[in-house]
C-alpha cells in the first residue's frame, strides 16, 4: 500500500497528521476480500424470515404457523406469544427525555397489535433463505384492522390512536425555554417578524450494504458470538444482554465490515434480538439477511417533523429571537433513542446567530408507521433547515442580501467561547470567514449578475442561489451533559496503546467504523505521537472481545472524542517509555527528546535508545527500573467536557426551467472549518458523501405513505436515492479554527454536508422563483411541484404563495 | 441443474436451483463473496459483473443464462501476483470508496465503461454509472477515479 504526502491542513509542524494519506482499509475493499455480515460461511446454521404486518394497525387474532412448519427445510415457526418467554426486558429505548414519557411496549415480535407496515408478527427458521422466504409466505395471520394514525398533523389531534390502549398518541412535550419572557418580549417589541412552517420529510437511510445478523453459539459455555452489521457493537451487548437476558459477559459482538450506517445501523433491532434468542433455543447458529424492500419498514427512518420556526427582528434585521414549536414523528415505537433525535437539534434552531433570546417546544407524536431514529445529522439537519430557510425569508422581508442578513447576525469571532441563549458554550468560529470564502469561490457577484441578467431577458431557464452557514454540535457527548438529558449513557470513548516485542504498535479502539477510515486516521495520530511509521500501526475495534469499552461511532464522535483518547493513551506509552529510556541511558527523563521514534539525550544526539528497543527491554523485563510493570501499554478512558461545534457555509446554485419544473443542481460550493484536519483525503469524502444526502433530501428522497399507511417506496426505483448522473462535481473549501475543546484541535466533519446542504438547495429553488412571487416550497422539490407553484404565480395577479 | 461457467479464468461447475441468480452462484456455490447484493429490483449496481467482457447485474441473470459462458468479478480483476487493475488503483488513490459495499460493482462497471469509451468526458462518466448507486462519496471521488483510470495507459488489457 502506498501513501502520498502532498498537503498539510492543520496538526503538527511535521510526521503524517495533516496529510492525504491513502487509506489502509481499501485494499481488501477493493479487492473483494473485505468481509460483511453477509459473507460469513457458518456451516449448519438457519436462516430466519420474519412474516410482517400489511396493515398499518390491527389486531393480531390469530396466527397459522401449521402450513409453514410443513414446508421444505423448515425447522420451526413462531408466534409472538411463542417468544414471550425469551424475553426478560422488551426492547429498549436508552433516552426517556421526559419522566412523563410515554413508551409503548415493544417486543421483537407483537403480540396482539400491529403498530405499523412490517411491524413482525411471526418468524420462520429453515435451512435455507430460500426456504425460510418460501415458508414464511404461507403464514396465515388472521387481523382485525384498525383506523391507522398516518398523518403526523392529524395524529397529533388525537383523532385516531396509533395504540389501541393509549389515550393520546403524544409521546413527550419537551421544552428548552430559558427565558420565556424575554422571547415575548422581544416579539412584541419586533419591527420585523418571520414565521414559517417547513415539514421534514421522513427518509430512508439507504446505507448500501442492508443489515444483517448471524449469531454463533458456542458449544460449550453457553456464550453467543453476534456478527451484526451495526454501528454500536459495545451498546449493542448491553442492550441484547439486558432483553435476551443473556449475562453480558457471554455475549460477543462483533461489527465486520460495515457497508455504511448513517444513523440506521445506530440501534437495536428486532432482528438481532431474535437471532440471538433463536440461537439460544434452537443451539444452532442463526442468521438473517435484509432485502432492500424490507428495509422500508423495518429498519428506522429519519427526519419526520413539521418545524414552525418565528423570528423577531429589528428593522435592519437583526434577529432579536427565535421561538420554534415541533411535532416530531416518533413512529410506532420508541426504538433506541427515537425520542432524542428532535431533542439534538433543540440547542441550534437559531443557528450561527447571536440571537439573544431564545424558546423551543418539542411534542414526540405516535404514528403507525415505522419507527424514525437517527439518520446522519440527528436534529440538526432540521434545525440548520429551519433557520436557514427562516433566515432567507427575513432578508427578503427587509429587502437585503441573503449574504448581507448572515454578516449581519453571526456571532462574532471575538465572542468564543460563545455563551448560546440555548445554554451551550459555542467552542470556537470565525463565521465570517467561512462565508467570506464560500462566496468567492463560487464567484457569488458573478452568479447574481448573471442571475439578474437572465430575469432582464426572460430566460425560460431561471438561475438561483442558495446559502447555508451552519454551525453544529457534534463529539457526542460530554457524559454529565448527557445526564441532564436523560439519556441512559455516557459519552466517553475508550483506547489502548500497546506495542509489541518486535516495536510494532496495536491500537485498540471502542469506535467502530463503517466507512470513516478510521484505521488510517487512527494510525496516523499514534505514528506521529510514537514517532514511528503508519505501517507499524495496527487498529483493532469493532469487537467486543477486542475492544471490550466503548461506546462506538455516531453523531461525528470518532475522531473528537475516540481520536483523544487514543492521542491520551499513546501519550502514556511515551510518558513510559521515557522513563525506561531514562533509566538505559541513566540521565533524568526530562533531560530525554523523543524525534522519529528514538529518545536522545539533549546535547548529546548519539546517546540513544529506539522506542523499539525500549519495547522489547519492557517485554523482557530483564532490566527495568525498580517498580515499574513489564511491557509498553497504556489505556485512556476521555470523556468530553464540551461538544465541538463544526461551522461552514455552503453556496447551491440550481437551473430551473420554468416551463417543466425541472432542477439541476449545476454548482455546489461548501467552506467547512472542522478544526484541525487528521487527513483532508478523508475529510473531503465525508463532505463530498455528507452533501450528497443531503442535497437528496432537498431534491428527490421521500419515504412515502398512502393514506392506510402502507410505504409505497420500498425499491430503488421508488425511493429516489441519487445517481452520479443527477449530482455535480463539488467544489471545496475549508477554514482551519482549532477547538479548544480537545487537545487534537479537532471538530468532526461526518454529518457536516448533510446539514448544510439541505436547506442551501431550497433556498436556492425559491431564489430562482423569487421574483415570480414564490416563497414557499416543500421537499422533496419534484419537477411538479416546483411546476405548480410557478404555475400558482403566474396565476396571482399580485404574485406569491407564501 | 447443472451450471458451468467459466469465473475468472476458472471452470466452475455446480448443481444449482433452476431458480439461483448469477449472483448467488457465484457467492454461494463458487464462494466469491466480493460480489455484493445491494437491492433486489437491479437498480443499485451493487452485483455488477463482467459476463464475456460486459457488466451486467449479476442480479438479473439466471445462473443458468450464464452456462457456457465467461464471467469476471472483483476476485479476478487484479494480475495474479495482486497488483490491482488501474480502475482499483485509481479508486485507491482518489479516495473513490468509503463503506466499500458498492465498490466491486463500481469498479467493474467502470472498467465496462471505459473499455467502451476509452477517453469519457465527465458527463460521459456520470452517465455510465447511472445504473450504480454509493451513498457514501457523492461520486465525486469515483468519478475522479473513472477520468484518471480512463488516463491510464495500462487500462486495455
Amino acid at each position: 500500500m502506498s501513501a502520498t504526502v502532498t498537503e498539510r491542513a492543520g496538526g503538527g509542524a511535521r510526521g503524517v497528521v495533516g496529510t492525504r494519506m491513502l487509506r489502509r482499509e481499501d485494499p481488501a475493499l477493493l479487492s473483494g476480500e473485505a468481509q460483511f455480515v453477509h459473507d460469513l460461511s457458518v456451516p449448519g446454521a438457519l436462516h430466519l424470515s420474519v412474516v410482517r404486518s400489511p396493515h398499518a394497525h390491527a389486531r393480531v387474532l390469530e396466527v397459522d404457523l401449521s402450513a409453514a412448519r410443513e414446508c421444505p427445510g423448515v425447522v420451526a415457526a413462531f408466534s409472538g406469544r411463542d417468544l414471550l418467554g425469551e424475553w426478560a426486558a422488551p426492547m429498549p429505548c436508552a433516552w426517556p427525555v421526559t419522566a412523563d414519557m410515554q413508551t409503548p411496549t415493544h417486543y421483537p415480535v407483537a403480540l396482539d397489535e400491529a403498530c405499523y407496515v412490517g411491524d413482525a408478527v411471526a418468524v420462520v427458521l429453515a435451512e435455507s433463505a430460500a426456504q425460510a422466504q418460501d415458508a414464511a409466505a404461507s403464514v396465515s395471520v388472521s387481523y382485525e384492522v384498525l383506523p391507522a394514525a398516518v398523518d403526523l398533523a392529524d395524529a397529533a389531534s388525537d383523532r385516531v390512536l396509533a395504540h389501541d390502549a393509549s389515550e393520546t398518541n403524544r409521546a413527550y412535550i419537551w421544552e428548552l425555554a430559558p427565558d420565556a419572557a424575554a422571547v415575548e418580549r422581544a416579539f412584541a417589541e419586533a419591527a420585523v417578524t418571520v414565521s414559517e412552517r417547513y415539514v421534514q420529510q421522513r427518509l430512508i437511510p439507504a446505507a448500501m450494504e442492508p443489515r444483517g445478523v448471524c449469531v454463533v453459539p458456542q458449544p460449550f459455555g453457553g456464550d453467543f458470538t453476534v456478527y451484526s452489521s451495526t454501528q454500536i457493537p459495545h451498546i449493542l451487548r448491553t442492550m441484547l444482554g439486558i432483553t435476551a437476558g443473556v449475562p453480558e459477559g457471554r455475549l460477543r459482538v462483533v461489527a465486520p465490515s460495515v457497508g455504511g450506517g448513517f444513523g440506521s445501523k445506530l440501534n437495536v433491532y428486532a432482528e438481532e434480538l431474535l437471532c440471538l434468542a433463536l440461537a439460544r433455543r434452537m443451539r444452532r447458529p442463526v442468521r438473517w439477511t435484509e432485502e432492500r424492500s424490507e428495509a422500508a419498514q423495518a429498519t428506522i427512518q429519519g427526519r419526520g417533523q413539521i418545524q414552525q420556526i418565528e423570528l423577531a427582528a429589528d428593522a435592519e434585521g437583526h434577529v432579536q429571537a427565535v421561538r420554534v414549536h415541533l411535532v416530531a414523528d416518533m413512529g410506532a415505537y420508541l426504538q433506541l433513542v427515537t425520542p432524542g433525535i428532535p431533542i439534538l437539534g433543540a440547542f441550534l434552531y437559531h443557528g450561527v446567530y447571536d440571537v439573544p433570546a431564545y424558546s423551543f417546544t418539542c411534542t414526540g407524536v405516535f404514528t403507525n408507521k415505522t419507527p424514525t431514529d437517527a439518520y446522519r445529522g440527528a436534529g440538526r439537519p432540521e434545525a440548520t433547515y429551519a433557520i436557514e430557510r427562516a433566515m432567507d425569508a427575513l432578508a427578503r422581508r427587509i429587502g437585503v442580501d441573503p449574504a448581507e442578513v448572515r454578516r449581519r447576525n453571526f456571532i462574532a469571532k471575538d465572542k468564543f467561547p460563545y455563551a448560546s441563549s440555548g445554554g451551550l458554550l459555542f467552542d470556537s468560529g470565525d463565521y465570517d470567514a467561512a462565508l467570506a470564502g464560500a462566496l468567492e469561490l463560487a464567484d457569488y457577484e458573478g452568479l447574481r449578475a448573471e442571475q439578474a441578467q437572465r430575469r432582464a431577458q426572460g430566460s425560460a431557464k431561471l438561475l438561483g442561489i442558495g446559502l447555508s452557514s451552519y454551525v453544529e454540535m457534534c463529539g457526542l457527548a460530554p457524559s454529565r451533559v448527557l445526564a441532564s438529558l436523560n439519556y441512559a449513557a455516557g459519552g466517553w470513548e475508550a483506547a489502548t496503546v500497546r506495542m509489541l516485542p518486535t516495536g510494532k504498535v496495536q491500537v485498540v479502539s471502542g469506535s467502530s467504523p463503517h466507512g470513516q477510515g478510521h484505521e488510517t486516521s487512527w494510525s496516523m495520530i499514534v505514528a506521529d505521537k510514537l514517532g514511528v511509521s503508519p505501517e507499524d500501526v495496527d487498529v483493532l475495534h469493532s469487537d467486543t472481545a477486542v475492544s471490550p469499552f466503548g461506546l462506538d461511532t455516531y453523531g461525528s464522535r470518532s475522531l473528537s472524542v475516540g481520536g483523544t483518547a487514543i492521542a491520551m493513551a499513546a501519550d502514556r506509552v511515551v510518558d513510559k517509555a521515557r522513563l525506561l529510556a531514562a533509566h538505559r541511558l541513566e540521565v533524568a527523563p526530562e533531560d530525554l527528546d523523543l524525534e522519529a521514534g528514538t529518545f536522545s539525550v539533549r546535547g548529546t544526539p548519539s546517546r540513544a535508545v529506539a522506542l523499539g528497543e525500549l519495547a522489547f527491554a519492557a517485554f523482557t523485563a530483564h532490566d527495568l527500573p525498580d517498580g515499574m510493570e513489564p511491557n509498553l501499554e497504556a489505556q485512556a478512558t476521555y470523556d468530553p467536557e464540551n461538544f465541538t461545534f463544526p461551522f461552514g457555509t455552503h453556496v447551491a446554485v440550481v437551473e430551473i426551467d420554468s416551463d417543466t419544473g425541472r432542477v439541476d443542481l449545476v454548482r455546489y460550493v461548501a467552506v467547512d472549518d472542522c478544526g484541525n484536519q487528521v487527513n483532508p483525503l478523508i475529510v473531503e469524502g465525508q463532505v463530498h458523501g455528507g452533501i450528497a444526502q443531503g442535497v437528496a433530501q432537498a431534491m428527490w428522497e421521500e419515504a412515502a405513505y398512502d393514506e392506510a399507511g402502507n410505504i409505497l417506496t420500498t425499491s430503488f426505483a421508488d425511493y429516489l436515492v441519487p445517481a452520479a448522473s443527477e449530482l455535480p462535481s463539488f467544489t471545496l473549501g475549508h477554514t482551519v479554527t482549532p477547538s479548544p475543546s480537545n487537545p487534537l484541535g479537532v471538530k468532526g466533519i461526518g454529518e457536516a454536508g448533510t446539514i448544510a446542504s439541505t436547506p442551501a438547495v431550497v433556498n436556492a429553488v425559491v431564489d430562482a422563483l423569487a421574483h415570480l412571487g414564490v416563497h414557499s416550497m416543500e421537499m422533496p422539490v419534484t419537477p411538479e411541484r416546483v411546476w405548480r407553484a410557478v404555475d400558482a404565480a403566474r396565476r396571482t395577479p399580485t404574485g406569491g404563495t407564501s | 441443474m447443472k451450471v458451468t461457467v467459466t469465473v475468472n479464468g476458472r471452470a466452475e461447475t455446480h448443481d444449482v436451483e433452476t431458480r439461483t441468480l448469477l449472483v448467488y452462484f457465484l457467492r454461494e456455490a463458487c464462494g466469491l463473496t466480493g460480489t455484493n447484493v445491494g437491492c433486489d429490483t437491479t437498480s443499485c449496481g451493487a452485483c455488477t459483473v463482467l459476463l464475456n467482457g460486459e457488466s451486467v447485474k449479476s442480479c438479473t441473470v439466471l445462473a443458468a443464462q450464464a452456462d457456457g459462458q465467461e464471467v469476471t468479478t472483483i476476485e479476478g480483476l487484479a494480475k495474479p501476483d495482486g497488483t490491482f487493475h488501474p480502475v482499483q488503483q485509481a479508486f485507491h488513490e482518489h479516495h473513490a470508496l468509503q463503506c466499500g459495499y458498492c465498490t466491486p460493482g463500481m469498479v467493474m462497471a467502470i472498467t465496462s465503461l471505459l473499455k467502451e469509451h476509452p477517453n469519457p468526458t465527465e458527463a460521459e462518466v456520470r452517465e455510465g454509472l447511472e445504473g450504480n448507486l454509493c451513498r457514501c462519496t457523492g461520486y465525486h471521488n469515483i468519478v475522479k477515479a473513472a477520468l484518471a483510470a480512463a488516463g491510464s495507459t495500462e487500462l486495455v488489457s
